[in-house]
């Protein structure tokens, strides 16, 4: 079983000048037993890629699959048919999941330590990013007292600091209002451009996948199947009450709404 | 959202109140409990006065406080073997509690056959075993320990079990997707989200491990000369020194208190992140 995973998830590390993209979901599909032995689909005939650096969002409506696609990419599931295959891939949850024992600065410190660097070593390579991501001084502070923005930003340093090349988002900002919400997607646009990385970013937020993704996936109700895809070529960072970010929103909508296929670009 | 938010404000907005209003807070936490003690004390004095039970069956507290008073020697004696007893009876049950309950964690065969027994054990009448125990180590400590173990380990277990289950399967999946092994999981997040739970075994623990400590010292005999004060109590009943008797149970009380605090404020130290925020939000 270990070493089917491995070929099925894990691909061997490819050196830097090879351009094969970085995820390809060849027709997968997952299903979940239920009490009683039926049986519930979760993702039917998915098939989709990700290249390298590129922000691929997935949008559709709850319960249509997305956190198991992403479960799917990170390797903690296998599919029933089909293939997976990504680059090392490391998830960030729908809830911070922030250790509440260890400080602000340990939570984001987690992955060198579990790699097997030394606390005050670990503990260093995440300070020096503290003050980038606007924590400054919030260092020793446990995460029952940050705000949730602050929370999920430590969070998402976690993530990056597994040095894993593709991070799974799962709908990373959800739970925050409204305004913190802008905020953090100001923020992640900016950090991926300093640092990129190739980001599966699951949400259904249209809009938020607009102003983010350099491509949309939209995934049907369940059983999730892919039914369009929009390419978002718009320079960043972009407006939200851009004409353009506001045509491609409605189109994505209207694709989740009668779930039709017109796959398609803007541009 | 809200709720994440919430312990940080609410402490914000405390600090300053709550050094402000010390001393009044303190003394609200202390009056309730004084004045019940106070106002039973009471109502137990005039009730024996009025000479409605016999002092050899119910002594007043005043005989009983003069007991207290005039034995202060002999009941200091006799509470180190007890309180020795009780402090290292419920840290071996701690240990073994928390580690049956890691073993049971981590293998569900271990998990069914171990419950079973553990549940039994609790329903052993230890007299019944107690002759087996002196047969086997004698009249020393260790028999004594034996039965508080067997009657404090059970709490630790199953709050143990509980906590170490009740970690959120999101978190151990977001660990191995960070790489973490089976092992580091187990000591990154479910071995700190298991110390409170095992924590707040060890007071229920103590609770029951006052009485135990009683239990062992009436059903194991002793060469010493202060043997306990299980003995003390026992020995005062049957020649008819009922207030001593009862001063001796005074002492257990006060020390059982004693210890549950120290339980407590060793929580605080270990586990602080699961200390409630003070009684200052409403």
């Amino acid at each position: 079983m270990p070493s089917q995973l491995q070929s099925r998830v894990t691909p061997p590390p490819r050196d830097t000048e090879d351009d094969s993209p970085a995820i390809v979901l060849d027709s997968v599909s997952r299903a979940y037993g239920e009490r009683g032995g039926r049986t519930v689909a979760a993702l039917v005939g998915v098939s989709l890629h990700a290249e390298r650096e590129e922000l691929l969002a997935i949008v559709g409506p709850s319960g249509c699959g997305k956190t198991t696609l992403l479960e799917l990419i990170c390797g903690l599931q296998l599919p029933d048919g089909g293939s997976v295959s990504s680059a090392a891939a490391v998830l960030m949850p729908q809830r911070d999941l922030l250790l509440p024992w260890l400080s602000a600065v340990e939570n984001a410190a987690l992955a060198p330590r579990i790699g097997g660097l030394a606390r005050p070593q670990a503990r260093r390579r995440a300070e020096s990013l503290f003050a980038e991501l606007g924590l400054h001084g919030f260092e020793d502070s446990r995460p029952a007292e940050l705000s949730g923005g602050m929370r999920q930003r430590v969070a998402f340093l976690r993530t990056l600091l597994s040095g894993k090349p593709v991070l799974c988002l799962d709908e990373p900002f959800g739970a925050l209002d409204a305004i913190t919400r802008a905020e953090m997607q100001a923020w992640l646009a900016q950090a991926l451009a300093r640092e990129p990385r190739t980001v599966v970013l699951v949400t259904h937020d249209v809009e938020e996948a607009v102003l983010l993704a350099d491509r949309l996936v939209v995934l049907s109700a369940r059983p999730g199947r892919v039914i369009g895809e929009l390419e978002v070529r718009l320079p960043r960072p972009r407006a939200r009450s851009d004409a353009t970010v506001i045509a491609l929103r409605e189109r994505a909508l209207a694709l989740l709404q009668d779930g039709a296929c017109c796959a398609g670009a803007a541009r | 959202m809200l709720r994440r938010r919430g312990p940080m404000r609410a402490r914000l907005a405390a600090a300053p109140a709550h050094r402000r209003s010390d001393l009044p807070r303190r003394l609200a936490a202390v009056m309730p409990p004084a004045l019940l003690v106070l106002a039973l004390l009471g109502i137990w004095e005039i009730y024996v006065d009025a000479g409605s039970a016999s002092s050899f069956v119910l002594p007043a507290p005043h005989s009983i406080a003069s007991a207290l008073w005039n034995n202060a020697g002999l009941l200091a004696a006799n509470l180190e073997p007890t309180a020795e007893e009780v402090v290292l009876g419920i840290a071996l049950a701690l240990a073994l509690g928390f580690a049956l309950a890691v073993a049971v964690h981590f293998s569900p065969v271990l998990r069914r056959a171990v419950y079973p027994l553990a549940i039994g054990s609790q329903a052993v009448p230890i007299a019944v075993i107690a002759p087996l125990l002196v047969f086997w180590w004698g009249f020393g400590v260790f028999p004594k320990l034996v039965v508080i173990v067997l009657i404090c380990f059970f709490p630790v277990l199953v709050t143990t079990v509980d906590g170490l289950a009740a970690v959120d399967p999101d978190q151990l999946k977001l660990l191995r997707t960070l790489g973490a092994s089976r092992w580091q999981a187990f000591r990154l997040a479910e071995l700190p989200a298991a110390l409170p739970a095992a924590l707040s075994g060890a007071r229920i623990a103590l609770a029951v491990g006052v009485i135990g400590a009683y239990i062992a010292e009436s059903q194991t005999a002793t060469t010493a000369v202060h043997a306990g004060l299980g003995h003390e109590i026992n020995a005062d009943l049957t020649a008819l020194q009922t207030p001593r008797a009862y001063a001796a149970a005074v002492v257990l009380f006060g020390f059982a208190i004693v210890c549950f605090n120290a339980l407590a404020l060793a929580e605080h130290r270990l586990a602080p992140w699961a200390s409630q925020p003070t009684g200052d939000i409403r």
